[in-house]
């Protein structure tokens, strides 16, 4: 048998499985009784790398599965793992919804319970064209040869399905693969994704090629930069890693009714962010699903900021139940899904000039909130990272801590974005390979604040 | 032990005819988060994770294959897809490993407590957290008052084919009480958590009502403080500042698979080289670091790691002087190095990597007030709320929740969002006195790993003193 047919076979058997399962389990249920059902699946495989060569390799199988019961205006969820065997899965659900019944019947009221609606049905398949588990190894190092080569290649099927009490059904499954990797020379690195649903090995040579041009420049001679505000252009992956921080309480409506959010004077129109910057939710991207864990499904295309004014905050239907807001199909926590960033003007080839003398920014790392009341942000500079004089790269740079309010970052200090933008897919793989991803072009920053 | 709930046997003879060497993980972890917001329940929510991590060693090369099928023909199935998988990236692989690196183990691990944590009922938790709530209701200003509380029982059961048998079983709890206070544009968040192995004797009410009434009353006054000043000054960091402070700057430079480059592309590589261990003064004579697997109630105890490794009490740091490293036997014979047994995973799904577990500073002879009273200016800060790091470990910025001026050897006033900054080995040397009172501290969510994983970590450390560093406060 082909390993492409084994793999048409999960989603095949999963969607069965998933459509059995839950009739069964919506045939259980008792008058009050209301029921969502969630399904996250994958079958996938890991291969980690280190000096161009194999470190660990990991295939999983996994389907996880939960249960959230609304009665008598109580809700609790409850979730578990499935071996995907009939009679045990059916038992073992069972059992989970029995758990849930006895919670329902000691717990205090849920005044902000959501009802369960039926919000229609959806279904979409993407089929992609993957190496088998035991080509993948060849096909990724030889293009590599030479290359100290680091990082994470992971594919297969990743698989979510939702139904509810009412009616409501929603599948969505895709069959893709990534390589996030990077490539050294000593301490000196150069970082790369190679990542889609077809796996093309003329793609990936280019991809690296690209990577490997980069790692070049680094040759050149490390420059000193001290500590001070220089004009910054982060490249499409590093402007995605800065804004991956909007991800992170600032956009969500229930953090602001809370006093978490940082964007709260943006919210409250106490400040704006530049003209420049429009950033919408855009499923058309097609990285993930348009439902959320309730089954209720975003527009797709939801705008964020328009010209730097709030259009909206990410508001899910239990924070608008909680606070008298309007729900946009966020998920429970209200970060962006699929975030799209408008493209600029300024040309990739005019990129050096305009920025003059300053820091080219490959990438950032470890970013998080220094001073959350002035949407203030710290983190590094990473991988390939360079000193610019008068449009010239001169050499890299020591990495350097910034710390920079998002205010003036994506404010008064935001000079340019650049009119290409780059695709971010999600590489989270956290319990699970994570859908979802962004768009973004590259900034230019004036004054950007280096502190260490 | 208890009776095996899996094939075990049947399975490892079936991998053994196509493998040198198998072994099966199986693990249960049942996580119940319950959390209330201003009176109300937030969430109740629990997990069942159960599966099996099928592994095997190819033409020295160790590889996995997960599955929750826990009948015999499901793990045979996940066996072969391992087998057929690694006899592939065997060809390529980063070190030849033998079963030596899979010692022979038997036991059985059960962490500390008088009642297992499932006997607290719903109502008894759900009761705790609104009371928590309420008691943090002191003002209109309280806009955010949660109550938090994750109950986690875990069992992890070892097999391997040259006769290791492991079984652990852990009860483990984390609370967090946190008050946001908000007036106009400004607000402050104070919060106190309690993170271990534990019984369901822990889930103190008092204590529940204690800490909510202190958190909420001391996010009020931050909101009515003073930014914390900026320059350099001295610094007495509380054990729930330490706690971050050594998990950052110590435990992950000292990982050995940073160190040999596995995590390069991911949470990054380390300062530490291999020629530094027994060499670099990582930090002045006052600091002594032990990896502590045996510390009862620390969130990261364990008899053995998943590797059936033994785990046993280390020095890490001694005297200021780095000795050790955080590598498994995999890291240790890659390496050369001298290591200790923290290969450890996530969960049935994941493959075990080089971890922290229970990383410790030791206890000096201070009292606190010792310690202020050598300040003649600086500030005291409690509890972390930002954190961040480059990829080698060296230029950190670290944020509290709370902050204190310490002005000629007295504690005084409250100021807001602290931060300080600094470069690892600079900034332990600057270390300048040590109490004598340890806390024990804990996070279940470090991340790592390529897949990547999550994993408890425990951290004690007593307040510590340190001179001359960069502090600075917020804008608003
Ligand atoms: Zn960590």
């Amino acid at each position: 048998m082909s390993a492409a047919v084994l793999q048409e076979d999960f989603i095949n058997r999963l969607r069965e499985h998933f459509d059995v399962l839950s009739a069964y389990v919506l045939a259980q249920l008792n008058a009050g009784e209301e029921l969502t059902i969630n399904v996250a699946a994958e079958e996938s495989l890991f291969v980690r790398f280190n000096s161009n060569r194999v470190r660990q390799n990991t295939d999983v199988e996994q389907i996880g599965i939960s249960l959230r019961l609304q009665s008598n205006r109580r809700t609790v969820e409850k979730s578990r793992s499935l071996g995907g065997n009939m009679d045990a899965d059916r038992l073992a659900l069972m059992h989970l919804l029995a758990q849930c019944r006895d919670e329902v019947a000691v717990l205090p009221l849920d005044p902000n319970q959501v009802p369960i609606e039926n919000n229609g049905t959806s279904s979409e398949e993407f089929r992609g064209a993957l190496l088998a588990a035991q080509d993948v190894v060849a096909a990724v190092v030889a293009p590599a040869a030479g290359c100290d080569l680091a990082g994470l290649y992971a594919s297969g099927i990743v698989i979510r399905g939702n139904c509810n009490s009412k009616g409501q059904r929603h599948w969505f499954a895709t069959e893709t693969f990534f390589l996030d990797y990077s490539i050294y020379k000593g301490p000196q690195a150069a970082k790369g994704c190679y990542a889609g649903a077809r796996w093309s090995a003329v793609e990936w040579a280019s991809n690296l090629a690209r990577t490997r041009t980069l790692l070049a420049l680094l040759a050149k001679p490390q420059q000193d930069v001290k500590p001070g505000a220089y004009r910054t252009y982060l490249a499409p992956r590093a402007f995605s890693d800065l804004l991956g921080m909007l991800g992170w309480g600032a956009l969500s409506a229930s953090a602001w009714k809370q006093g978490r959010s940082p964007f709260k004077k943006l919210a409250e129109n106490e400040a704006r962010l530049s003209p420049l910057l429009s950033i919408d939710e855009n499923f058309a991207l097609g990285l993930t699903p348009r439902f959320n864990d309730l089954g209720e499904v975003s527009a797709t295309r939801l705008p964020l900021i328009e010209k730097g004014e709030l259009k909206t905050l990410l508001v899910s239907s239990r924070t608008a139940k909680e606070y008298g807001l309007m729900a946009n199909g966020a998920s429970e926590g209200e970060g962006p899904r699929a975030m799209d960033v408008r493209a600029g003007t300024l040309a990739e080839q005019d990129v050096l000039q305009a920025l003059g003398t300053g820091l080219y920014l490959s990438n950032l790392h470890y970013l998080n909130w220094s001073d959350p009341v002035s949407a203030r942000v710290t983190g590094m500079t990473r991988y390939a990272c360079f000193w610019v004089e008068e449009g010239e790269i001169v050499g890299p740079i020591r990495d350097l801590r910034w710390d920079e309010s998002l205010y003036s970052a994506l404010g008064s200090k935001l000079m340019a974005l650049t009119s290409h933008a780059e695709i971010d897919p999600a590489v989270d793989t956290y319990y699970r390979r994570a859908l979802g991803g962004s768009r973004t072009p590259g900034a230019l920053i004036d004054d950007f604040s280096f502190t260490l | 032990m208890p009776d095996t709930v899996i094939p075990h046997e049947q399975a490892l003879h079936h991998a053994l005819q196509f493998s040198d060497w198998a072994a099966i993980r199986y693990s249960s972890e049942t996580a119940t988060h319950r959390a209330v917001r201003n009176d109300k329940p937030e969430s109740n929510e629990s997990s069942l994770e159960e599966g099996a991590m099928c592994e095997v060693l190819v033409d020295g090369h160790f590889g996995y294959a997960a599955t929750a099928d826990l009948s015999l023909s499901g793990l045979q199935r996940a066996f072969d897809r391992a087998i057929t998988t690694t006899r592939a990236t065997s060809q390529h692989k980063v070190h030849s490993f033998t079963p030596g690196q899979r010692p022979r183990t038997t036991g059985v691990y059960r962490s500390a407590r008088r009642r297992d944590l499932d006997a607290l009922s719903v109502v008894e938790i759900t009761d705790c957290l609104m009371a928590a709530s309420r008691a943090m209701s002191l003002s209109d200003r309280l806009v955010n008052r949660s109550a938090r509380a994750m109950l986690v029982q875990t069992q992890i059961d070892y097999f391997s084919s040259n006769g290791s048998e492991t079984r652990q079983s852990f009860d483990m709890l984390d609370i967090t009480l946190a008050a946001t206070a908000a007036e106009g544009l400004e607000s402050q968040t104070r919060s106190w958590s309690r993170t271990g192995q534990f019984g369901s004797e822990a889930f103190d009410r008092a204590a529940f009502r204690e800490n909510a009434e202190r958190v909420a009353r001391e996010a009020l006054d931050l909101l009515a403080a003073d930014n914390c000043p900026s320059g350099h000054m001295d610094l007495v960091l509380m054990p729930d500042q330490m706690m971050l402070q050594i998990h950052e700057s110590i435990g992950h430079p000292l990982e050995l698979d940073r160190i040999l480059g596995d995590e390069r592309n991911y949470a990054g590589w380390s300062f530490v080289k291999q020629e530094d261990f027994g060499r670099l003064q990582y930090g002045s004579s006052l600091m002594n670091v032990a990896f502590d697997p045996g510390r009862a109630h620390e969130l990261a105890s364990y008899d053995f790691d998943d590797g059936g490794n033994r785990a046993t009490r280390e020095m890490l740091i001694e005297n200021g002087v780095l000795r050790r490293g955080l590598g498994s036997l995999e890291s240790q014979v890659r390496s050369g190095l001298p290591g200790v047994a923290n290969f450890r995973s996530a969960s049935w799904n994941r493959a075990p990597i080089d971890r922290m577990a229970n990383i410790n500073l030791e206890p000096g002879t201070s009292s606190l007030d010792e310690l202020i009273a050598q300040v003649e200016h600086g500030v005291l800060m409690r509890t972390n709320r930002s954190w961040s790091i480059d990829d080698y470990r060296n230029k950190f910025q670290f944020g509290c929740e709370h902050g204190q001026l310490i002005e000629n050897g007295v504690l005084g006033k409250l100021v807001r969002n602290p931060n300080y900054r600094g470069v690892t080995v600079d900034f332990w040397n600057r270390l300048a006195g040590v109490g004598s009172a340890a806390e024990t501290h804990g996070t279940s969510f470090c991340g790592k790993g390529e897949p990547s994983q999550i994993i408890r970590v425990g951290h004690a450390s007593p307040p510590c003193l340190f001179r001359d560093v960069d502090v600075f406060g917020g804008q608003s």
